[in-house]
């Protein structure tokens, strides 16, 4: 029933069709195209930011935030497997930047943000080559085990807060203090900042080597070894880069709401990040951050108005985006042989 | 020795309603390859039913004995009416999509049906005392167990040997088995394909509903019951191997023990316990303890 196999030496973009001697100009003007739209949208993001009213800015730093988490997911997700449990990085990392805040006195955002990515990822990096053997339903439910024994292992330890987590103050950033009707901007303006920074390089991994051979695990593995491709390396390197964003993500998350819980480890959670991939499709970067915006939108509107029923309303969206556009918002706008 | 007897027979009464829910889960992914979230909205569909069906019958002056019969059309209620509304309604769309986008299909069913239960029962939790005396206590050693927990052992025996005999020795069984082999092959040979789906579904989800009604008397039936059951189930078929009976019944009892010597001698661990135990039978049985190996595709 799978529709015929592309060869693996064509790229995505079908540079053959113009010979091997001419590189596709797509390709070339291909990086600078996506690196001028990442700013552009940037700068725009950093002025409107400025003059809307904080709730909005909450709510993109939220989108943002947990866009970086379902980056992650899409990263996977292009070499066919799906994680069931990346509240876990998550929360390694939203719990890595708060303890470092209140325990060691770090309070600088930006190192806060970065030493969330990198506990996710000493955290996940040991289970990395472990799980790159698991695919399907398979690698759903490890990655599910893993989270879920994090959460219960958060639940546990009184020294973590317990159940209640625990609150952290206002961070600072390159030095500077940051006054209290001020924060929620410039920490607003540092996700947005590093959002589109961490957007513009999985850009520049998806279309990479690497990048173009996971998605050729995706089409068929045992191809990509044949043809002298490591597959569990690429799942392994997919798995770690995906925690460094997830606890980016998290940190990020912590730092805004100035609070930590189990509760970003459960299942749950997790299960909103996938549900953001999914709309969001594997083709497009940007379109993560356009669905986690959607999502955050829709659940704010949908908790105001129909408190009992957001649920409801998300299940309803959820089944209308699966059954309508099957491949993400992304494939609105991301036309060509990729498929 | 006392507390190893505890142990065993709390994790045996866990195990039990545990394996009713799970073969439910099993059976819709051996034959519908759906691994269904919202399975444990069904069990909390029929913990509510139960709640509903107990009261009536109680101010219907029914016999107390009758709570049981009353427990049992609760959860054929929820088959008869729910079961084929979603797949006839809403999963057949899906059906022959990538096996993940059904597992999302599934988690938006379970949002859905969250909030549909919070607004037919409300949120306040609902009690169903009335089953749980009708068999007494038993005293075992120095202990007091309650019969309702034995009469659980065996209503797990006897559904586990009924499913087994139903797919194994009648005729509509080898239907079944036909279609989980090849839907295809099946459908050329006659077989109505779309009314086996929907009558797995529907059995499935009977069992989801009278895990979720037997285990009414022992809980209080709140918003969340559905929350903690599904996850722990999932372990259950995972540890077993997808779409085996054998694999849900020893998953039961591996994840029931587990997590009773987890309550007993750890309770630090009880959160986590099956989880462990999940991921170490993953690591030595990739596809669960009781699933036959499969041919890579070329």
């Amino acid at each position: 029933m799978t529709p015929p196999k592309r060869p693996l030496a064509a790229s995505p973009q079908g540079g053959n069709a113009s010979g091997p001697a001419e590189p596709d100009p797509r390709r070339l003007l291909g990086p600078a195209r996506s690196v001028v739209l990442g700013v552009a949208a940037c700068v725009v993001l950093a002025v409107v930011g400025w003059f809307v009213p904080k709730w909005l800015t909450f709510l993109v730093t939220m989108a943002a935030a947990n866009g970086l988490v379902s980056l992650g997911i899409v990263g996977l997700m292009r070499g066919g497997v799906v994680p069931f449990g990346q509240g876990m990085v998550m929360a390694v990392g939203g719990y890595a930047a708060a303890l470092l805040f209140n325990k060691l006195g770090i309070t600088d955002a930006l190192g806060l943000a970065l030493c969330g990515g990198v506990a996710a990822t000493l955290i996940a990096a040991p289970f990395a080559p472990l799980l790159s053997r698991y695919r399907g339903i398979f690698f759903a439910m490890l990655t599910l085990a893993l989270s879920m024994v994090t959460y219960g292992l958060l639940m546990k330890l009184e020294v973590l807060g317990g159940s209640d987590g625990f609150n952290l103050g206002r961070p600072t950033l390159l030095g500077f203090a940051l006054p209290q009707e001020r924060v929620g901007y410039v920490m607003y303006l540092l996700t947005v900042v590093l959002a589109t920074v961490m957007a513009l390089l999985a850009r520049v991994y998806f279309d990479s080597t690497r990048g173009l051979v996971t998605l050729a695990v995706r089409e068929n593995e045992l191809r990509v070894e044949y043809l002298g491709g490591s597959v569990r390396q690429a799942m392994t390197i997919n798995f770690i880069l995906a925690a460094f964003c997830g606890g980016l993500g998290g940190a990020l998350v912590v730092m805004s709401l100035g609070h930590v819980e189990p509760n970003f480890s459960f299942w749950t959670t997790s299960g909103e990040f996938v549900f953001v991939a999914i709309l969001a499709g594997w083709q497009s970067v940007a379109a993560v951050f356009v669905a986690s915006t959607v999502l955050e939108v829709v659940r704010s509107f949908s908790s105001a108005y129909f408190p009992n029923t957001w649920q409801l309303a998300l299940g309803l969206f959820l089944l209308f985006v699966i059954r309508f556009l099957p491949k993400g918002i992304g494939s609105l706008w991301m036309r060509g042989p990729t498929r | 020795m006392a507390a190893l007897l505890t142990i065993l027979i709390d994790g045996l009464t866990y195990a039990s309603w545990l394996f009713i829910v799970a073969l439910g889960l099993t059976l819709v992914f051996g034959v519908l390859k759906i691994l269904n979230i919202a399975h444990g909205s069904f069990y909390a569909l029929g913990a509510y039913a139960a709640a509903s069906f107990v009261g009536w019958a109680a101010s219907m002056k029914w016999a107390p004995g009758l709570s049981l019969v009353a427990m049992l059309l609760a959860a054929v209620a929820v088959a008869a009416v729910v079961a084929p509304l979603t797949e006839r309604g809403l999963l057949r769309f899906f059906y022959g999509r990538d096996e993940v986008l059904l597992v999302l299909v599934t988690y938006a069913m379970f949002l859905i049906m969250e909030d549909v239960t919070k607004l037919v029962w409300g949120a306040n939790p609902y009690y169903v005392s009335e089953p749980y005396a009708l068999f007494g206590n038993v005293n075992i050693g120095v202990q007091t167990y309650v019969g309702y927990d034995f009469m659980l052992v065996g209503l797990a025996a006897v559904i586990g040997v009924a499913v087994w005999w139903g797919l194994n020795r009648t005729r509509t069984g080898k239907i079944v088995l036909a279609v989980i082999h090849s839907p295809e092959v099946a459908s050329s040979m006659g077989v109505n394909v779309s009314r086996v789906y929907m009558g797995a579904f529907s059995v499935g989800i009977f069992l989801a509903a009278i895990g979720g009604a037997a285990t009414a008397p022992m809980i209080s039936v709140q918003p969340g019951v559905s929350v903690g059951v599904i996850i722990v189930s999932f372990a259950v078929v995972i540890i077993g191997g997808l779409g085996s009976i054998e694999g849900a019944a020893v998953g039961a009892l591996i994840v029931g023990l587990a997590r009773s010597a987890a309550v007993h001698l750890a309770p630090v661990a009880e959160l986590f316990s099956i989880y462990i135990v999940m991921a170490i039978v993953l690591m030595f049985r990739p596809e669960g303890l009781f699933q036959r190996i499969q041919a890579r595709k070329i």
